[in-house]
Order: C-alpha cells, then structure tokens, then sequence
C-alpha cells in the first residue's frame, strides 16, 4: 500500500468532559477528491483543526506523507504540504487581493522575513501572485481590497491564498458556505480544475457540490466516522439517511 | 516566471512603487530644520518634541504595524535612558556609544520579554506589558546605588559628539543630535515597513490566523519587531539622558507609557507619519495650555482626544486624507 498524502490515527480531542473527536482513523490518498460529511456539530472543522495543527490533539496521531507531523506547529505543516481554507472568510481585509495571496507565496518561498528590500520588488513574488488571480479569473481585482469584494469574490480568494503554498494537501473547509447560488458554480468549477496531483478534502454541506466532486465520502456524527465509502454507497446506506433525515436537516 | 499579457497591470505597479520616496515626507524635515532657526528660544522643547518622536514611531512598529497594543513601552525607554546615564556616570562619557548600548540593552530586554509575552494575547498581553513596566519601574527604585532611586541619576558628564559638537546651553547641540538620530531612525523603520517582513507584521495585524495557515512563524516575527522596537525606545531615552544629563524614575512610569499611546493614536497608528503628527501636536497643546490654565490643562488635553475618538478614528491623518478625499472629488464635479 503506498503512502496516503495525509492520514489520521486514533485521533481523539475533547475539552474536559467533553468529546468532539474520538479515534477518528482517516486516509486521504494522493490525488483524492474526498468529502468529509454530517451534520452540524459532528466535528468537521474541529477535524480540520486537528489536522492543520491549530488545535493539539489530546491523543493519536496525524501523517503527511507518511511522515508523523503530531508535534509540529502549524506553519511547519504548512511548509510540508498542507494548506487550508476557512469556514468563515479569514484574509487580511484591509490589504489587496494581491497582496492577500502575495504574502502566501512570500511565506512559502522564505522569503517573508527578509528586512531590507522593499516587498514589491526583486522577488518575483508579486508577478506570481499575479499570475494566480488570471488563472483562476479574479486578476482583475488585484488591486482592490479584500473587504470591499462580495463575499462570493472573497470564497476564491480564500482558495488563491491557499493555492499559492502549492499544497500536496489540500482541506477546504465549506468553500461554497454563504456563497449565493448563482455563484457557486464558480467554486465548484474552481474545485474541479485543481491540479490532479493535489489531495484535496472538502468538508460540506451542499451535497450536490458533494456528489459532483467527491470520489470518495467520509461521514461524521459526533467526532466519531459513522461510515466511508464510494458516493453511490454513501446515498444508499440507512445510516447515513436516518443521520440526516431522522434527526437533522442538512444545512 | 510568467510573462504577463497586457503589460504591467496597475495593482503589480501600485505594490513595486510603494515603497519609493514622496515629496511630501520630506516636509516633517524641513520644518524640524525651519524650528532651529525660527524659534531658538524654544530648542529644549523642540528636543523633547523629537524625542518622543523617536519614542512613538517605535511604538508604531510593534503597535501600528503589529497590532499589538502594549501599555509598557516605557520599559524600553527607561532602560534605555538608565543605561546611557549610568555609563555616563562611571565615566563612558562617549554619547555615540552610550546609545548604541543603551539600544542594544533595551533590545535584547525586548528578546527575553517578547519570548514570553507574545505568546498570549488581547488583554492579558496588555497586562503583562503593563506587569513588566512596574516591575522594571520598581527595581530601578529600589536599586538607588544604581540609579539614585527615588532622587533621580545625577552627576552624568557627555562628552562632546564625535569629539567636536559641545553640548550648549542653549540646547543647540541637543536639538540637532536628537534630529539626526530620529532621521537615522525613521529610514530603518520606513525600510522595514515596506520590506516583507513588514507586510508580514501588516498580515500579523490583520488575521493572525490566516498568518498561521500560511505557514508565517508569527512568534518570531513579533519578537524581531518588539525587540526593534524596544531597541529604538531604548535610544529614545538615551537621547533623553545625555541631553537632560539626568534621569528621573518617571522614564519608567505608566504615565509616559500611556501618553506615547494616546500621541501616536491621535495622528494615526500603523501609517508610519502618526508619529511626526501626534507628538508635536500633543506636546504642543499640552505646553500652551500648561501656560495659559496652570491648573486645569489636563482638561484642555482630555477635550482634544474626546474630539480625536469621536471625530477622527484613525487619527489626525485619518481626517486630512478624507478632507483630500473630499476636496478632490469637489474638484472632478
């Protein structure tokens, strides 16, 4: 069995009495398209936390590559491969949308902490950035800021930033939420020409979105997997139906 | 590299010439210059006015830029000033020198505190600012063998700048030493504002949680600008030592921590020029009105900043920009 890009290992979180992640066993194999379901309050984002290093797992483990990360901070997870998005919209909102993802790719290419050179100039860095918001359509915002773009603008630019690591790994984590319908194709469209080489995790609730782009579905009911499987597996298990439509609705 | 199609797209231009001198920053120069020669009986004053300059755009880094609000700044420049005194007093009389220490001591002051107080955040940081400042504050009173405690640190002798420059009794010397020194001073800071390790600090301040997801080691880069920072508060008060030849306890207090707080937010935090704003303007109401109401001139000042919180968030600059604002747009109907 080769290598799964990132994997769990009875990964277990609570805050005193109480449980919100317990023994989650989780492989996301390279190149995966794999969507991490259930119902609200199940876990997801505290998942994402975990995984990402923002929040310290009480017990088990969390691979990159193979390699065990469990006590590496964040940013040094970041710099083997393992980029996220935000729920809620998390950018720099005063700055421009170029700047937003031009300081992603000056983190990755180390050259962030450097003192005396003016940040515009030398590096490349901003060209790059650039080059990221043509390909993904939104170069044309460049030079606004964050905060004045509709909040459909700003999902993508969540992705932009996100992309400019140059992830193996990457966990987004309800990219379409508050997205009006009209312009979540664009998301989606987004998601789907990732480059085939990045793993990438959605964590959501449109199951439509879900459907479309997942080959793969975990399901998650307070912390714990309920069941995963293939998409058409998934749609037909009981437990899944009587998860979401006995007790809750999907948001 | 990509070659780009339509040229060089404006928001690239606007971030590779941000950086680039304007006319307009000359100006705080040449009134400072203008000052020596216009109101020679008003050099001491004008000293004072370029220290605490130098003291509010350090603060700026680490507050402005940073996001990090302290209310201990003082610590810095209170060990700054105490160093360069007491090396002064034990017969190192090189001012030169005795800033370059007094800097370094207040910089490495800001390592060991930033190591541990930057790990927390919001108002427990502000505590702990505050925390750190008394305690220094205290151990400077107590160690009088040291300072001079509560009397204050006499008997320092400076000798002249670079072997040539006297300092008068008419605060000549002083006046243009500080200038120099601030001028130094304001090149570094703007050169690291603009660097990338400033647009880092500007990302701390933003979302310090998206710094995280992008792989920004947050703890460090704070710490290398609190230790900046600390470092020029440092120099701030050796300038204030060698120029006054005396130290008092109220380098250290919460009083000149807090006032550097509300002079660089009355001209505007994080927009490098807060500093060449606030502090005159502060310093200046506050010796008119001193002069005119003896006793009720804290009043005079409390009135001025209700007017700042209630009518210029941002601070002065904030207002000059939306008037600019205003009168362009006036200008294109």
């Amino acid at each position: 069995m080769s290598e799964a890009a990132l994997e769990t290992r009875g990964l277990c979180k609570s805050f005193g009495a109480l449980t919100v992640a317990s023994e989650i066993d989780f492989r996301l194999e390279a190149g995966a398209r794999h969507a991490l379901i259930g119902p609200n309050g199940a876990g997801k984002t505290t998942f994402v936390n975990l995984v990402t290093g923002a929040l310290s797992a009480s017990r088990g483990r969390v691979l990159l590559g193979g390699e065990d990360v469990t006590s590496l901070s964040q940013a040094r997870r970041v710099k083997r491969g393992l980029a996220r998005t935000f729920q809620i919209n998390t950018l720099f909102r005063g700055l421009s949308v170029l700047e937003n993802v031009a300081l992603a790719i000056g983190e990755r290419r180390g050259v962030a902490g450097e003192l005396f050179r003016p940040a515009g100039r030398g590096s490349g860095v901003v060209e790059e950035a650039y080059a990221a918001l043509e390909r993904l359509g939104i170069a044309d915002e460049a030079g606004r800021l964050v905060r004045e773009l509709p909040y459909g603008r700003q999902r993508l630019v969540e992705i932009a930033v996100a992309l400019g690591l140059e992830p193996k790994v990457l966990l987004l984590d309800e990219p379409a939420a508050g997205v009006p319908g009209a312009e979540s194709g664009i998301i989606v469209e987004t998601i789907e020409s990732l480059p085939e080489e990045i793993a990438v995790l959605i964590i959501e609730h449109d199951m439509d979105l879900v459907f479309r782009i997942a080959r793969r579905i975990t399901v998650l009911v307070q912390g714990s997997v309920l069941v995963e499987g293939a998409p058409e597996e998934i749609a037909a298990d009981p437990r899944v139906r009587e998860v979401y439509l006995g007790e809750h609705e999907p948001a | 590299m990509t070659t780009l199609a339509d040229g060089f797209p404006a928001a690239i231009a606007e971030l590779s010439r941000r950086h680039r001198l304007r006319l307009s920053e000359m100006l705080p120069w040449i009134i400072a210059v203008a000052c020596f020669f216009v109101f020679p009986e008003y050099l001491a004053l004008g000293t004072q006015i370029l220290i605490s300059t130098l003291f509010a755009l350090s603060l700026d880094l680490i507050l402005g830029y940073g996001g990090v609000v302290t209310l201990g700044q003082a610590a810095f420049f209170g060990v700054g000033a105490y160093t360069a005194g007491i090396l002064a007093v034990y017969g190192w009389t090189e001012p030169l020198s005795g800033l370059v220490a007094a800097g370094a001591v207040a910089g490495a002051l800001g390592v060991v505190t930033g190591l541990i107080l930057l790990r927390t955040e919001g108002l427990t940081l502000l505590m702990l600012t505050l925390v750190v400042a008394a305690m220094i504050g205290e151990a400077a009173n107590k160690a009088g063998e040291w300072t001079g405690g509560a009397d204050g640190l006499q008997g320092m002798t400076i000798a002249p700048i670079l072997g040539l420059f006297r300092f008068d009794l008419y605060g000549r010397t002083s006046y243009l030493y500080a200038l120099v020194v601030l001028f130094l001073a304001w090149l570094l800071v703007r050169a690291i504002v603009h660097s990338p390790f400033g647009r880092s600090l500007t990302g701390i301040r933003e979302c310090v949680a998206r710094m995280h997801a992008i792989g920004s080691p947050v703890l460090r880069r704070l710490v290398t600008a609190y230790a900046i920072a600390g470092a020029l508060s440092g120099i701030a008060g050796a300038l204030l030592a060698q120029t006054e030849q005396f130290v008092s306890l109220e380098v250290l207090s919460f009083a000149r921590s807090g006032a550097v707080v509300i002079m660089l937010i009355l001209g505007g935090a994080g927009r490098l020029y807060g500093a060449f704003v606030g502090v005159p303007l502060y310093m200046l109401a506050q010796d008119q009105l001193a002069e005119q109401f003896p006793i009720y001139w804290s009043t005079g000042i409390g009135l001025l900043l209700i007017a700042v919180a209630l009518g210029a968030r941002g601070g002065v600059l904030d207002l000059w920009d939306a008037l600019l604002s205003r009168v362009r747009g006036h200008r294109r109907q």
